[in-house]
């Protein structure tokens, strides 16, 4: 159904100081397994080109190396995220790419992502928090937050790691999440997950047209359990102290 | 909004398919939350409309058709009822709640049902340009000679739907009563097709319902043109374009029932719009 129409499927990704490692596995992984005879543009945000390895692409797969400023701060990287995609997508991916996929870089593709995650809006479920009750969920429960949820709302709660849709969608989105951020900064706290806690309060008011399962966002440290028949995408076995660092 | 929270490892249903093999939900009690779903469509001040036609005789199943639709058809959204009919002095008058409107189409008849029936695809799609495009969301096309004895609202619409012929459900592709006959536009093969709708309740955005009803009416004129009219008519012609551009959504037989031909078995939580008792040949002429 998809593949007449001629989509483009864009995707961004960071890899800012010592994550620049995990760039080769995740495209060498992303070429064997997502969107497999479709036009794919990765936009890799990095502080540092040089770093970036050379990965054979296949045929209608580009790669454009986007440099931004780092910080020592690794929270202040992972919430700049927001804000850098939305200007990215007015700048130059609303014109490249019908479908624009949020990815973190520290992961690895183990089986086909296709276009059965294509929809106007998407998001994914935390493989953390599938099968607990919405209290337990990580929400950010400081009312001063603008990432605030309360005891009794929330549907799933969604992993920070994957998100995306149809590219205005998108950048509504970021939008949104990032007007959050800049409100709490100017409140002086910083919500739990940072820019996840912002993802989950919004995707409550604004739902999904399309929720993955876990397979499409996986914990190798998690033991896979029989609801879970493929594995997709999902972590890479890391030292956070040394990569944070 | 305070609500359950959804459970991810309990199925909404386990006794039928709730998602067809393209991810198009497939619409039955219990699958959805219609406070939620209120609420976005309410967010976009939708706008939905209704087609019936009411021809000749049919005239008379108007005001049972407009009066459960005022109690149960997408209540608290807005509404316009498009009744096309040959005897526009015959429309009843139904009182209809806030946001609601009814516009009368004066069309022609034809002397044959099956060509009345047919026809109506082709005045579907001509009025979908003319009008409907800017005084509606959503079109929702339905046979007149029906009431609405349950809820029908939101959780319906979507790009383009289609709906479970109630006699259809639980047969083999093989049994459905697809045009079999190479000659016709509507042709299937035996080893193909997903469902059996019903050609008396489909719909979506104007866009889409168009597109559709377009398609149909130029099959139907090619047929002719052939010298051939498929076995069950718009019905046949509907199935063949749903197979080849498939419904964003598919409602259960929930939404087209015909409760004394089928009773009412275990599966079925609710009967939602239902056959009314007609005397076939009476009302055929």
């Amino acid at each position: 159904m998809y593949q007449p129409l001629n989509l483009t499927i864009g995707v961004t990704v960071f890899a800012v100081g010592k994550y620049t490692c995990f760039i080769r596995p995740f495209l060498e992984s992303a070429e064997k397994f997502f969107m497999r005879g479709y036009q794919v543009h990765y936009y890799l945000f990095t502080h540092n080109p040089a770093a970036v390895p050379r990965v054979l692409l296949g045929p209608g797969r580009l790669l454009s190396i986007i440099p931004i400023q780092g910080h020592s701060q690794w929270e202040e990287i992972s919430m700049r995220r927001m804000e850098t995609i939305n200007k990215h997508i007015a700048n130059r991916a609303h014109q490249e790419v019908d479908y624009l996929f949020c990815l973190d870089v520290d992961m690895v593709f183990h089986n086909p992502w296709g276009p059965e995650t294509l929809g106007d809006l998407v998001a994914a479920i935390h493989p953390g928090y599938f099968a607990v009750s919405r209290q337990q969920f990580p929400y950010e429960r400081r009312q001063l937050s603008a990432a605030f949820v309360a005891d009794n709302e929330g549907d799933f709660y969604y992993g920070g790691a994957v998100f995306g849709g149809r590219v205005a969608r998108v950048y509504e989105f970021t939008r949104g999440c990032h007007m959050g951020i800049l409100a709490d900064k100017a409140n002086g706290i910083m919500a739990a997950w940072q820019e996840e806690s912002h993802l989950n309060r919004h995707f409550i008011w604004h739902k999904p047209s399309k929720v993955l399962s876990p397979e499409y966002l996986w914990d190798d440290r998690k033991p896979q359990p029989p609801s879970l028949k493929l594995i997709r995408f999902s972590t890479v076995e890391k030292d956070n102290s040394w990569l944070r660092s | 909004m305070v609500y359950a929270q959804p459970k991810v490892l309990t199925p909404s249903r386990n006794d039928v398919l709730v998602l067809t093999p393209w991810l198009a939900p497939i619409i039955w009690e219990g699958t959805f939350n219609i406070d939620i779903l209120n609420e976005q469509f309410r967010l976009q001040n939708t706008t939905v409309g209704l087609t019936v036609f009411a021809i000749k005789k049919y005239v008379v199943f108007l005001k049972l058709f407009l009066e459960s639709a005022e109690q149960r058809f997408m209540v608290g959204h807005k509404v316009t009822y498009y009744v096309f009919t040959d005897r526009p002095a015959d429309v009843p008058q139904v009182p209809l709640g806030a946001g609601r409107k009814l516009v009368v189409l004066t069309v022609r008849n034809y002397t044959r049902w099956q060509d009345v029936s047919m026809h109506r695809m082709e005045m579907i799609s001509r009025f979908s340009e003319q009008r409907f495009l800017h005084e509606v969301d959503y079109l929702v096309c339905a046979d007149v000679d029906m009431k609405f004895s349950d809820h029908v609202g939101v959780e319906i619409l979507s790009a383009l739907f289609g709906t479970l012929h109630p006699g259809f459900y639980s047969s083999s592709r093989e049994a459905f009563t697809y045009e079999r006959r190479l000659k016709s536009q509507a042709y299937i093969p035996r080893d193909e097709g997903d469902f059996y709708y019903a050609g008396g309740f489909f719909g979506g955005s104007v866009v889409e319902v168009h597109r559709l009803t377009k398609a149909c009416h130029q099959a139907m004129v090619e047929d002719k043109a052939n010298g051939i009219e498929a076995v069950w008519h718009d019905e046949s012609h509907l199935n063949k374009y749903l197979l080849y551009h498939k419904p964003t959504k598919v409602l259960s037989p929930e939404y087209v029932w015909d409760q004394k031909l089928l009773g009412w078995p275990s599966i079925m939580k609710k009967l939602r719009y239902v056959a009314v008792p007609k005397n076939h040949q009476a009302i055929r002429n």
